[in-house]
């Protein structure tokens, strides 16, 4: 007779058989059996947050630099509903999260029982899939399931929703399956002949430009390190999305930067006049591609993708390749190799006029800014940032704004993994939890959240989370009391009606550093910025650092809605040129 | 063109929308249908009409005919979108105007009044492979089985006539010839 185990046992058996090793969660009544078990399995720590929407976000930043998958827990209800925001912004961003939830005990749904809700309705649209749990016999299967569902293809969040009888009662223990079919769901599907074309538009470009996404960062290193072969081997110019970066170096001579609404101007003027697009990871999405009937016009376009349902979702293109990013570009650097005969000869002399244009364009110097001596401005302090972090192997995270726009724009990254940023539901209260996921996950590495003063309050609670671990995490805020973002939009496109985006009594940041227990810093001065930033990443220890800046600073190069990209709006020096023009109104 | 205020991009021409069937064969387990209707509400896709039933008890899969209106390019992510759906096993879409595949769908009608206008009912129904399924002296519940266009237009015309309550299926569809979906 084999061993039955209750349901809750057969949850950690499970987390233990996918070599799960941290779950971010709160406790409650429907739970209360799985965390009871909690005790008898030494190899799982449980990090206890203040809020499950901060348990989401810190099994995101965990999942995000780690490449495992981030495991939440949470009871029904309010602890479920609590943690669809985290869910949704991993289904956007495509993070593998696997979210257990308590659920009332089956006979009593559909009641309206205490702290009962439709959990599996509520996250239907917010997860890849997911799963009531009405049978014991089920449970294993499910689990397992839950974690190749989150961790193949597209990754993504899936949620398993287990009533509490459940969690009582027993049965004996399934091991995963090796190689279980998910309805022929299969992620490679390229041919060679697809490769062969590939080359062959990689052959005749005169004005080629590579665009990289996320997937470079969600397939692996080895992607990383395949898209670095590809681009040294094309010397094609690459620009990355937000959530791209660091899969390029960002220091790099190739690199044009990040591209869309408020990328560079090199970048966009790239994707705009090139002739051959080569989409690798990423999803045409709208902060992208800004209008669609005027996206880069004259170029063939190729997208390589591991889900097919993103290909000519936006932009119709010439060639798709569905495949992981690795597979994919893997054979297409062999394919250059073998074709190229050992002779390193390549149509890099074609394309020297493109990059003769691409420097012109980088001439613009598109994110430079109006440095001050009397406050300190937003980009310089991320810039000072970078430089003081540069040689440390920095994880960044952001919330959402201005700052991460300025974050992405002047921090450069080197390395995947190392960014972990809100990018398609663009969740305010991202970052601060993102870090505390990201610290569980590498305890010796600085980790910052570059943050602004609105988004860190929507989830500052988890500085209590940072305490009570001893979680070095480096919060630094670019307070300019205003939800910088809004400020600008209202600025530009609504006759300057700062509508409810000035943030009235803010609190002393020094005083709620000391209150959570950890260290505060506060700067104010330009002159004294360098030597405070040193000594916040010198403390051994949580740190809240205030840093006040130019509260009317927006961000720039920006596309104005509804614009092509050729038409960006630059920085402050280049529309004091365009005013005296004339023409400095019918930009904005 | 008006200044936008908007951070989105304006919407641009719309190419033209067709009618399409698709035909999506799932697990039939719990939830599956609000998962593939969902989809369809939550991404703004258009439902004309819905069937669904188990069509192998062995296998547990349930066939789910939709009709929808989209341009080309939304029926290509409708198509892709549904097949991403854990429980979907496979997905076939077909022009309404195609000419090898057959679609049908069935109604009920409840018919009163006098004996004449009753028979003139039956007689406007004939060729929808009538059958009578009730009949009193004062009332009739017919079936038919015809196109949604069909059945549209006969309807219309019995109302004057006594139709008093009818009830319809949406469309399902079937290959011609030996072969099947794939």
């Amino acid at each position: 007779m084999p061993k039955l185990y209750t349901g809750a046992e057969i949850v950690f058996k499970c987390l233990e058989d996918q070599k799960v090793e941290h779950i971010f969660g709160y406790p409650g009544g429907a739970v209360l059996p799985i965390y009871d078990e909690l005790k008898n399995h030494t190899s799982i720590k449980h990090i206890l947050v203040r809020h499950e929407q901060g348990a989401g976000h810190a099994a995101e930043g965990y999942a995000r630099s780690s490449g495992k998958p981030g495991v939440v827990l949470v009871t029904s209800g309010p602890g479920a509903t609590n943690v669809v925001t985290a869910l949704t912004d991993a289904y956007m961003d495509s993070v593998p999260l696997v979210c257990i939830s308590g659920q009332v005990p089956t006979h009593l749904i559909g009641t309206d029982a205490f702290q009962e809700c439709d959990t599996t309705g509520i996250t239907r649209p917010c997860t890849k899939h997911n799963w009531l749990v009405k049978d014991i016999n089920d449970l294993s299967e499910i689990m397992h399931e839950a974690f190749k569902v989150a961790t193949t293809g597209r990754p993504g969040p899936v949620l398993v929703d287990i009533p509490k009888d459940i969690q009582f009662a027993k049965t004996k223990y399934k091991k995963p399956k090796k190689e279980k079919k998910l309805n022929g769901k299969s992620n490679n599907k390229f041919s060679q002949k697809q490769i062969d074309q590939l080359i062959d538009l990689l052959k005749n470009a005169k004005k080629p430009v590579i665009y990289s996404g996320g997937g470079v960062i969600n397939s692996g290193p080895k992607a990383s390190d395949a898209l670095r072969e590809f681009v040294e081997l094309t010397g094609f110019p690459i620009t990355s999305t937000l959530q791209g970066l660091g899969a390029y170096p960002g220091d790099d001579n190739q690199f044009l930067g990040m591209l869309g609404m408020h990328g560079t101007y090199e970048a966009n003027n790239a994707m705009h006049d090139c002739d051959l697009l080569i989409n690798i990871g990423a999803r045409f999405d709208d902060r992208i591609t800004g209008k669609i009937d005027e996206f880069s016009p004259n170029s063939k376009k190729v997208h390589i993708d591991i889900d097919p349902s993103s290909i000519n979702k936006i932009i119709k293109v010439d060639l798709a390749i569905v495949g992981d990013v690795t597979k994919v570009i893997g054979k297409v650097n062999k394919t250059i190799l073998k074709k190229k005969n050992g002779h390193n000869k390549s149509n890099k002399s074609n394309i020297a006029k493109w990059w003769e244009q691409i420097q012109k364009w980088r001439g613009k110097d598109s994110l430079n800014f109006v440095n001050s001596n009397d406050s300190i401005k937003p980009q310089h302090a991320v810039q000072r940032l970078y430089e003081l972090t540069k040689d440390k192997d920095t994880y960044v995270t952001t919330e959402v704004g201005q700052h991460q726009m300025w974050a992405a724009q002047h921090y450069k990254f080197n390395k995947p993994n190392r960014w972990m940023t809100s990018g398609g539901l663009g969740t305010m209260g991202y970052g601060l939890p993102a870090a505390v996921g990201v610290q569980i996950a590498h305890p010796e590495k600085l980790v910052v959240d570059i943050a602004g003063e609105a988004s860190v309050l929507m989830t500052m609670q988890e500085m209590s989370t940072a305490v009570q671990y001893n979680l070095p995490i480096k919060i630094f805020i670019l307070n300019n009391q205003y939800m910088g973002m809004v400020r600008q939009w209202q600025e530009l496109l609504h006759e300057k009606n700062y509508s409810e985006s000035y943030s009235e009594a803010l609190p002393d940041f020094l005083k709620m550093a000391e209150a959570y227990g950890c260290k505060g810093i506060k700067a104010e001065n330009p002159s004294e910025l360098d030597e405070k930033i040193q000594e916040m990443i010198d403390y051994k220890g949580p740190v809240i650092f205030d840093c006040h800046v130019d509260p009317n600073e927006n961000c720039f190069p920006m596309i104005p809605s509804g614009k092509p990209h050729n038409q960006m709006i630059l920085g402050p020096n280049d529309q004091e040129e365009n005013k005296i023009k004339g023409k400095g109104k019918a930009l904005v | 063109m008006p200044k936008s205020k908007s951070a989105y991009s304006i919407p641009t021409k719309r190419e033209k929308s067709d009618t399409y069937i698709f035909v999506v064969w799932v697990d039939n387990e719990a939830g599956v249908l609000a998962r593939v209707v969902g989809l369809f509400s939550g991404r703004g896709y258009n439902i004309e009409s819905l069937a669904v039933a188990e069509v192998d008890a062995v296998k547990n899969i349930s066939r789910i005919t939709i009709v929808t209106t989209g341009t080309p390019q939304v029926i290509d992510q409708i198509k892709l979108q549904l097949a991403k759906l854990v429980p979907v096993h496979k997905v076939a879409e077909f022009k309404r105007e195609d000419k090898n595949v057959i679609f049908k769908e069935m109604a009920l009608f409840k018919i009163t009044g006098n004996k004449k206008k009753m028979e003139k009912c039956l007689s406007a129904c004939k060729k929808f492979d009538l059958v009578v399924l009730d009949e009193t002296k004062t009332s009739k519940v017919i079936q038919i089985t015809a196109l949604r266009r069909e059945i549209d237009k006969i309807s219309k015309k019995l109302k004057p006539w006594g139709l008093i309550s009818a009830s319809r299926t949406g469309a399902v569809a079937m290959t011609r010839g030996a072969k099947i979906f794939n």
